[in-house]
């Protein structure tokens, strides 16, 4: 019985109904201790209300929230030792700096020294020693997030929720805050749950991640498994960018074969989802942009390919972001297809230019269609 | 040049009408008083200046008291409606879903329809001897003698808590309003119960809230005239009454002014002093709301 | 700071006072509510199609206020009662004088008007002359209340809690009777008359343990009448009549030192624009017809000859049942208030307010 839990936060079958809507259906997920989980999922998907019933703000219609092995259905959010980073933040504008850390020893009872010291330790670990007397509005959007943070930690809280933090910070920030929340986990050793609709937050972040749609988990597993393989159409397509078609299988060997597109192109693939994919059955294929070549079609001929699909076209534009630059080609077809190149400044490809694009069928990833996704 | 020109007169014309409402509503008015609480009547169509009305104000337990007496009570009834309005207030800007806001709003709003007067009747016919509250527990047995609600102090700063509270309300609800949820549900989570949200976050919240209705309040209260006469009992003394006394049925206008400034200079005291307190300003206060 | 604002607004409006300019078409005014019925006002504008009538209702206290605060201007015809005509013409010169000539004295109850004559007349010009008569009193339930005849009645302990007064100066002077004092011939030595006040003053703070709650207006004393909260109660004649139409056991009381007897008068302000139709307004009210439509609407007697002949028929009854001859002859008219009375007796009434008793 004593026996000490292996996950700070397990959910079983969690739902949540309002009234005939359900924004929750039947979820149910682990997190290890000390680990950085994020909850990944467009707007309106759920993950807000899922992090409200685990603070205790909203009670579950059924399952069950155990913390450290305990269930915490009924118990009210102060007594709970889940804390959470709200979007806003929501630190005490009437109160400085210290105020805000100290309210929640306050609240705990903790002795006038004792607060003292925790907090002038948590400002230190958040490397902020002396801001201790500012006001809130003093303080930049970079050091408000950590205060919020240090206002949470300082309490030793099993959980930490962070509600979308990073939101309201303009993008040079949010990127060093992403490695920064990182290194803070890591420092403080807690188990961060973040909850975000920002893909490249939660995959730099997180140690895993939960894919959420329509208030049901659509895969739960690390950044690199949902990139790589992903278990959905919803899954392959919300996690990073994709070139996609729909057609129906032409021949199955059951793990790979030929689909004709609606355009009417021919192109061979690797079954990705878990179910076996059937001659004549109607299906999505997503093709990453890193992974198709785009060759000038002069070139092409001579050089040969190396993949087993081909399409020709003309590039319509060059969309240049260094490292990340991509053409856009216009296919026979008429749709427009996206591809990583890299643009050195010399002898590059110019639009009107006619290319071939090439991509092997390993990387063509194809999954029964399902409508709305 | 020719533009520069224009656009000034266009200010000016913009800002007199302000002007004007200002010098000729508010100070004119305010320095005739001044001038005439400085007179003394020597004989008739004869003055002279002094300061002998003010110093029949210091001279006579009665206006003092009165004047203190009022006081209190205006502060009594502030307490009231800041006791009373606050969960209201935090009803309609936190919990009330925005339909049924605007009829709530509406319900507060529905008493100021009437005139003072016609409200006064409403309580004397609820609160008289032989009115509907008295009736009623008659007739439930609670007592067995007809109760004289009227003509007491309870009285008047129910009358006057009725009156002032929507004044009360409106600047909490819109600072309430302005105060983001999650805040307080921190509070929550950081481990404070109901009491302490309330007293660490909500209440400092809204202070600038409720420092605003309060002046707005005192103000009114102090000010009032029909309520505490008509629903006042033998000893209800109001210092307002004082003064129509003066100017009407004394034909003193020279101490009715000075008894004007006094009170002016009371109530700004009393909410100097409150905003000292409560370590608040007028321009974060009353002005913004 | 309602109180204020009004006073405030009042002084804007002296300030502005010049500025506005009455059309010679509009009579304006000034009298008591009920002093100018509607009827009436068609039937005179009918009369005189070049006129307009313009009301404002206001009692003794405020219509001098407001003469006062424009130094007679704004309107052309006041009607306070006869004994607030010389001292505020003396202390504020609001008034001018009448052209006799203009009205219409013959039909004028000769001892009423030579009554006011004599009150308003200020170096040989006379300022008012009177248009209606009416007393001021006691009520009483003649069920609950059968003994009920004097002023000091109303502390009578037998009553407790069951009667009410009105706090201004007419209780002073009622009181002062019943103590066996004369308050209008101390008029002429204010030391004395102060005396009378302080021993009032003295016996209504006593007293007010007796009583309910003092009345404010026609309304809150009907009410407390009628629903049987208080049994009797210092009145004007015209609220007890009205009461008399709705509970018969309700009557006017004469005190038995006398009813105090007050005349409301016809007076113009010292800048009223439209004098001539102020005199027709005077003469028009005055004719028997109209008369008893005034009386009806007032609850007062004309201050004409047979004027109480003239009363509608219940009000007639009311005062038959409340009055004999004797009563008659024993009203106390109202005396001229001398300059400085009223701030003595205001001072005494906030003294009675502020006495802590029941």
């Amino acid at each position: 019985m004593t026996q000490s839990p292996d996950f700070d936060l397990e959910c079983l079958d969690i739902s949540k109904n309002f009234g005939a809507f359900r924004a929750v259906k039947d979820v149910s997920f682990n997190i290890p201790s000390g680990s950085f989980f994020s909850i990944l999922g467009p707007s309106g998907c759920g993950k807000t209300t899922l992090m409200r019933m685990i603070a205790g703000f909203e009670e579950p219609t059924g399952g069950d929230i155990r913390i450290k092995g305990r269930s915490v259905l009924g118990t009210p959010p102060n007594r709970r030792n889940v804390k959470m980073v709200f979007q806003h933040l929501a630190l005490f504008p009437m109160m400085n700096v210290y105020e805000n850390i100290a309210y929640g020893l306050r609240c705990n009872g903790v002795s006038g020294d004792h607060i003292k010291r925790k907090v002038h330790d948590v400002l230190e670990r958040i490397a902020l020693p002396d801001v201790a007397e500012r006001e809130i509005h003093q303080l930049s959007g970079g050091q408000k997030q950590r205060i919020a943070i240090a206002r949470c930690m300082v309490l030793d809280p099993d959980v930490l929720l962070l509600d979308e933090p990073l939101g309201a910070l303009d993008l040079k920030l949010r990127e060093a805050m992403k490695i920064e929340l990182k290194l803070l986990q890591h420092q403080f050793n807690t188990t961060f749950v973040y909850i975000t609709h920002d893909q490249s937050e939660a995959l730099v972040m997180s140690d895993n991640v939960a894919i959420m749609n329509q208030g049901e988990f659509e895969q739960i597993g690390t950044p690199q498994e949902l990139y790589h393989h992903p278990n959905t159409a919803f899954v392959a397509g919300f996690v990073g960018d994709s070139n996609r078609w729909s057609g129906t299988v032409k021949a199955s060997d059951g793990s790979g074969g030929k689909v004709e597109t609606a355009q009417g192109l021919s192109m061979s693939f690797n079954s990705s989802g878990k179910a076996a994919i059937q001659e004549g059955a109607k299906v999505d294929i997503f093709v990453r942009p890193e992974f198709i070549k785009t060759i000038r079609a002069a070139e092409a001929d001579r050089q040969g390919s190396d993949g087993d699909n081909t399409m020709d076209g003309v590039v319509d534009s060059l969309l240049f972001n260094g490292a990340n630059s991509r053409v856009l080609v216009r296919t026979g077809s008429g749709e427009l297809v996206e591809s990583d190149i890299t643009i050195t400044g010399d002898n590059d490809l110019k639009p009107g230019e006619d290319v071939r694009l090439v991509w092997s069928s390993k990387q063509a990833m194809c999954f029964a269609h399902q409508e709305h996704t | 040049m020719q533009n520069k020109d224009i656009k000034r007169l266009s200010l000016i014309l913009l800002f007199a009408p302000f002007t004007l409402w200002i010098a000729l509503l508010i100070l004119l008015p305010h320095i005739g008083m001044v001038l005439l609480s400085f007179r003394e009547k020597v004989a008739p169509r004869v003055y002279e200046y002094s300061f002998a009305n003010y110093l029949e104000f210091v001279n006579e337990p009665i206006y003092w008291n009165t004047l203190l007496r009022t006081g209190t009570m205006s502060l009594l009834v502030t307490a009231l409606a800041l006791l009373i309005g606050f969960p209201i207030a935090y009803y309609i800007a936190k919990i009330a879903g925005p339909r049924s806001r605007g009829g709530l709003f509406l319900l507060c709003l529905i008493p100021l329809w009437v005139s003072d007067l016609i409200r006064a009747f409403g309580w004397i016919l609820l609160l008289r001897e032989t009115g509907v509250i008295s009736s009623f527990l008659l007739w439930t047995g609670l007592i067995s003698t007809p109760i004289e609600f009227l003509y007491n102090d309870v009285a008047v700063i129910i009358g006057l808590v009725y009156t002032v509270i929507l004044f009360m309300i409106v600047p909490l609800v819109s600072t309430l309003d302005g105060m983001d949820n999650s805040m307080i549900e921190a509070g929550y989570n950081l481990g404070g119960n109901g009491f302490t949200v309330l007293r660490r976050i909500i209440i400092p919240y809204a202070m600038p809230g409720i420092v605003a209705g309060c002046i707005v309040t005192f103000m009114l209260t102090a000010g009032s005239y029909l309520t505490p006469i008509l629903l006042g009992g033998k000893n209800s003394s109001w210092f307002t009454e004082q003064i129509y006394n003066q100017f009407i049925t004394r034909f003193n206008w020279e101490g009715g002014a000075a008894f004007g400034m006094l009170l002016l200079i009371f109530t700004s005291f009393v909410i100097w002093l409150g905003l000292k307190l409560s370590g608040q300003t007028l321009a974060n206060t009353v002005a913004k709301s | 700071m309602q109180l204020k604002t009004t006073l405030t607004g009042l002084l804007a409006a002296t300030m502005l006072a010049g500025a506005g300019s009455a059309n010679a078409e509009t009579l304006r005014l000034l009298t008591w509510g009920s002093y100018a019925p509607d009827e009436l006002i068609q039937k005179f504008e009918a009369e005189y199609p070049d006129i307009d009538v313009e009301v404002t209702f206001s009692n003794n206290e405020e219509m001098i206020a407001k003469l006062r605060a424009t130094g007679g201007a704004g309107f052309d015809l006041a009607q306070p009662s006869h004994d607030r005509i010389y001292a505020a013409q003396l202390e504020y010169d609001i008034y001018k004088p009448l052209d006799l000539s203009k009205i219409d004295t013959d039909v004028m109850e000769a001892k009423l008007l030579d009554g006011v004559k004599e009150n308003t007349t200020i170096e040989g010009e006379v300022y008012a002359v009177p248009h209606q008569w009416g007393t001021s009193g006691l009520m009483a339930d003649k069920t609950k209340a059968p003994d009920f005849k004097g002023w000091g009645d109303l502390c009578d302990p037998a009553y407790k809690g069951k009667t009410s007064m009105r706090l201004k100066r007419t209780i002073l002077l009622g009181t002062a009777f019943s103590m066996g004092e004369d308050p209008f011939a101390a008029y002429s030595d204010l030391e004395k008359y102060q005396g009378i006040l302080d021993k009032v003053a003295d016996k209504l703070i006593e007293c007010k343990d007796n009583i309910k709650a003092y009345w404010k207006g026609g309304d809150d004393l009907s009410a407390m009448m009628l629903s049987g909260e208080i049994v009797a109660s210092e009145t004007w004649d015209s609220t007890a009549y009205k009461l008399y139409d709705q509970n018969e056991n309700i009557v006017f009381v004469p005190p038995e030192t006398g009813a105090l007897a007050w005349i409301d008068t016809f007076a113009l302000p010292r800048k009223g624009k439209a004098d001539d139709a102020a005199y027709k307004w005077i003469n028009f009210v005055l004719r028997p017809e109209n008369v008893t439509l005034m009386s009806s609407s007032t609850g007062a007697i004309a201050a004409v000859k047979g004027g109480k002949d003239l009363l509608p028929e219940d009000k007639k009854a009311a005062v038959n049942a409340a009055f004999s001859d004797a009563d008659i002859d024993n009203l106390k008219f109202f005396a001229n208030i001398p300059p400085g009375v009223e701030d003595m007796e205001g001072k005494t009434l906030e003294k009675i307010k502020a006495a802590t008793g029941g």
